[in-house]
């Protein structure tokens, strides 16, 4: 089958002294008329540049971890102390020691309830429009410009907006669903972008066949789109959430009391229907708000405080981060269309 | 027969119809919400431009609008901004290109698979994290290297800041060298370069409009940046270049005033919307000139 | 090739492949390759897809170190040293160094024409300015493009034709005088009268360089090669001059794909 090439001549002589591997050669490479020796030297140089930058940026890389875990480390060390089960059970107090988050995570709580309930149908809606039915016009031109832009928009402008529309335009107040309708509107542009995404990454042939069945657009997103593209979107909407529950600038601006020591009214009640609304026109205080409140004292008993609830508000971003990426990972691995 | 099926085709058009105009109004709200931004700040900052002459906003350069001799000159709180911004950048630029080159020309696809989401993890902590840790871990420790640091300054704020925006410029340059095409890197390795040869002789200049992209990007999140200013560079209008200084930037203004509470209507309260109309005017320029640049990048490739 | 052909046993040797097997992973994509190659002659490596015609051109320059998992056993001796250029020990750095390689798509840096050629000069660090303008000038003047950019030299390389960059990337490619020049499918991209340029340069570059071709497209390697080589999933099939191999192959298989009854 293989036919060995015919003979050849024979190699060169033995004795012959090879450039390569040895410093000194002669000017058999040629390479731009320079000595083989300067070369090497030039190579070992670019190479040494090549580690030493190599370690840099590794070191780059470390330092940018190394300061999260000294910050993570930090706040444990501060907070530790407070880190009982009463703090999570007290309200805010004028005494460090006995002050608690109670009031904070209850409204955290409820605020993002409003958030998710407004931000995923209108994101996802708005996400299904945009690749699935949305004609190429400019109509559509000027919503995905606006989506990338209202992503920039720092998030205190958003605080402006539902100070001047939600509490006096529309009279919500310094509520519960104010607080939650501007957080939804915050996040709205990234569940958006994730649905797209989601939705994006089904192929065509998917589509074309259900189209082929017969069935209208809408059949074809609530059977096959939607269901397809959870894992996708459930991504976005925890990275969304994990984002507002740290925001405490629009909060701030919207001006959220800071010292709450009563909880809203319970969404659950004894009577029929069972169920009250009187909550979102409730004042609140959320965790971020809390954490700035006795941050910004003088007194370092509260530093504690703040410290602790630090410790509780980036553990749970980063839980719900890390399910993000988990979630994404799974989906990745998974799913091979 | 014939008729029936019309008839049930007809129903079915309206339902869709229906459903697809929903969708289109949940679509339009993003639109409506940029719509209400423009309007509360133009709105708000019509009335106070009718108190303040715009030329005495941009060249006054003191900052009092609670005081009875009001003053507002707003390039006092450009000043902490542009700072704070400026110092943050001189972190996030330089730990951002080299994380980014590293991960995306050096490191192993299994060192990046692990570096990618940590990155992202730390891009999603709370602003107001990164402000007690300026405030009262960082502060601490510069004032034992700079003595007569004050407790409250634009230089610890900054470089916590450009902490924050490290893995963000990281990111958004990476992912722009990784679309450069692997012929290019291999046209140079075949030329017998080596690693950091090519990544700053042929990748990095082949994504520079999309690493331009992520400076600018991240300028403009330092910019809109707000709590950590509002927690560590402290409260003070104060017109100065220097970061050792405490100044208060612009959104660390309308936190102080949100906190305390100006009666709805006064000129104090519409500083705040006209504060936020050159912030929002400031962070667009920004925003706009980084999505051409990233557009333009994608366009390239 | 008219003339009567010299014995092959008289003709110097620039490289040979002995034994040569190359693994991605644990997939073997070379098969025991035994192939000389002559200097200052136009070898071309002919084959149906996935035939390891490529892989094997990659081999010279010690393109496959760049991806993990890829594994070469055998040698690869350039002459007249006699070092096996797959050895460990061997800098593959400097392999490539001496080792030029022209790709199928045309690559160009984004980077001005000038800068684009002096680059392998500016990797060995030549930075005298009088220098790489006396080298950027032979090297694109041996790759027929001097009188087509000389006075735009400062332009963005993406702004020439096809054919134009695929010349600036050979004259990139013999600026630093490389020993060998590899050529993998340099026209596949292109269309027939840059093609047809290419190939003109490709005859007369001979003249300078050591030439190792890979194409699959038959003609082109009856047009510009010496010798030839039909390879086979992984294996070498057939090699000798190229008017034998193209009138009267020694291999039935190699006889049926030149005449196109497969692959």
């Amino acid at each position: 089958m293989k036919q060995s090439p015919r003979s050849l001549r024979s190699l060169p002589p033995r004795g012959h002294v090879s450039t390569f591997g040895r410093p000194g050669g002669t000017d058999m490479a040629r390479m731009a008329r320079k000595d083989i020796g300067e070369i090497r030297g030039i190579i070992a140089r670019a190479k040494r540049l090549d580690v030493i930058f190599g370690v840099a940026g590794l070191l780059a890389l470390g330092l940018g971890l190394l300061t999260f875990a000294t910050l993570f480390v930090d706040m444990a060390l501060d907070g530790y102390s407070r880190l009982t089960p009463d703090f999570f059970t007290e309200f805010p107090s004028r005494r460090a020691e006995r002050a608690g988050i109670l009031s904070a995570w209850v409204g955290t709580t409820l605020v993002m309830l409003v958030t998710a309930c407004v931000a995923v149908p209108l994101g996802v809606a708005a996400g299904i429009y945009l690749e699935e039915y949305a004609p190429r016009n400019w109509v559509t031109d000027i919503i995905e410009i606006n989506i990338a832009n209202l992503a920039g928009v720092p998030s205190i402008i958003y605080g402006l907006l539902a100070l001047g529309l939600f509490v006096y335009e529309f009279s919500l107040g310094q509520s519960i669903l104010t607080a939650g309708l501007t957080l939804a509107l915050l996040i709205l542009p990234v569940v958006i972008v994730a649905t797209r995404e989601a939705i994006r990454s089904i192929p065509s042939h998917i589509r074309e066949g259900a189209y082929a069945l017969g069935a209208t657009k809408w059949q074809v997103v609530q059977h096959h789109i939607l269901p397809y593209s959870m894992g996708g979107i459930m991504t976005g909407v925890i990275i969304g959430m994990a984002r507002a529950i740290g925001e405490t600038a629009p909060i701030i601006t919207i001006g959220a009391l800071t010292f709450i020591a009563f909880l809203p009214a319970s969404p659950v009640t004894g009577t029929f229907p069972f169920l009250s609304f009187e909550w979102l026109q409730s004042p609140f205080t959320v965790m971020p708000i809390q954490i700035f409140n006795w941050t910004s004292r003088p007194d370092p008993n509260f530093h504690a405080n703040a410290a602790a609830a630090g410790f509780v508000l980036v553990l749970m971003t980063l839980t719900m981060n890390g399910l993000a990426i988990w979630l994404r990972y799974r989906i990745r691995r998974n799913i091979k269309w | 027969m014939s008729a029936n099926r019309l008839s049930h085709r007809a129903s079915r058009h309206v339902k869709e119809r229906i459903i697809e105009s929903i969708l289109f109004l949940a679509a339009l709200v993003s639109v409506a919400t940029t719509l209400g931004i423009v309007y509360i700040l133009v709105k708000e900052s019509v009335v106070f431009f009718n108190q303040v002459p715009l030329w005495d906003f941009l060249t006054d350069t003191q900052w009092t609008p609670l005081f009875d001799d009001a003053h507002f000159g707003i390039i006092v709180l450009l000043s902490g901004t542009l700072v704070s911004s400026g110092v943050a950048l001189a972190v996030a630029i330089p730990l951002g290109t080299l994380i980014a080159i590293y991960l995306s020309e050096f490191a192993s696809a299994r060192a990046r698979e692990f570096a990618k989401p940590v990155l992202e993890l730390l891009s999603g902590v709370p602003t107001i994290i990164y402000g007690y840790f300026a405030l009262l871990f960082l502060t601490p420790l510069l004032q034992k290297l700079i003595p007569g640091l004050p407790g409250f300054n634009l230089l610890s704020a900054g470089i916590v800041m450009g902490i924050m925006i490290v893995p963000y410029v990281a990111s958004i340059s990476e992912d722009a060298m990784r679309a450069v095409p692997m012929s290019l890197r291999e046209g140079s390795y075949a030329m017998g370069a080596t690693r950091l040869q090519t990544a700053l002789k042929v990748v990095f200049p082949g994504a520079l409009s999309g690493i331009a992209a992520a400076y600018i990007l991240g300028i403009s999140r330092a910019v809109g940046e707000t709590m950590i200013l509002a927690v560590a560079a402290g409260m003070q209008p104060n017109l100065t270049w220097n970061p050792t200084e405490s100044a208060a930037t612009i959104t660390a203004f309308i936190v102080q005033v949100a906190l305390g509470d100006l009666p709805h209507g006064s000129v104090g309260y519409q500083t705040i919307f006209a504060a936020g109309l050159t912030l929002m005017l400031l962070t667009l320029v920004f925003n706009v000139l980084g999505h051409m640049m990233r557009r333009r990048f994608r366009e390239q490739y | 090739m008219a003339e009567p052909k010299p014995d092959l046993d008289t003709l110097p040797l620039k490289a040979q492949a002995s034994a040569l097997d190359f693994y991605y992973g644990d997939f073997q994509a070379l098969k025991k390759i035994d192939m000389p190659i002559y200097e200052k002659r136009v070898t071309a490596l002919i084959g149906p897809s996935g035939c390891g015609k490529s892989t094997f051109l990659r081999c010279f320059n010690r393109m496959h170190d760049l991806y993990p998992g890829n594994r070469y056993v055998g040698e690869i001796s350039l002459h007249p040293d006699n070092v096996n250029l797959l050895d460990k020990s061997v800098d593959p750095i400097e392999v490539r160094m001496r080792l030029s390689m022209v790709f199928q798509k045309p690559n160009p840096f984004p980077k001005t024409i000038f800068e684009n050629v002096a680059y392998g000069l500016r990797v060995r660090g030549v930075n005298r300015r009088a220098i790489l303008e006396e080298k950027v000038e032979e090297a694109l003047r041996a790759a027929a493009l001097w009188n087509e950019v000389k006075d735009r030299l400062q332009d963005m390389a993406f702004n020439l034709s096809g054919g134009q960059q695929q010349r600036l990337c050979i004259a990139r490619a013999l600026a630093t005088e490389p020993e060998i020049l590899l050529f993998d499918e340099p026209t596949s991209a292109l269309d027939p009268i840059a093609t047809a340029s290419i190939e003109e340069l490709i005859t007369e570059l001979k003249q300078r360089v050591t030439i190792l071709i890979v194409t699959h497209n038959m003609q082109q390697a009856a047009r510009v090669s010496d010798f030839t080589a039909y390879m086979y999933i992984g294996e070498l099939v057939e090699f000798g001059w190229t008017d034998d191999i193209f009138i009267k192959p020694k291999n039935p298989q190699t006889e049926a794909y030149i005449t196109g009854r497969f692959g």
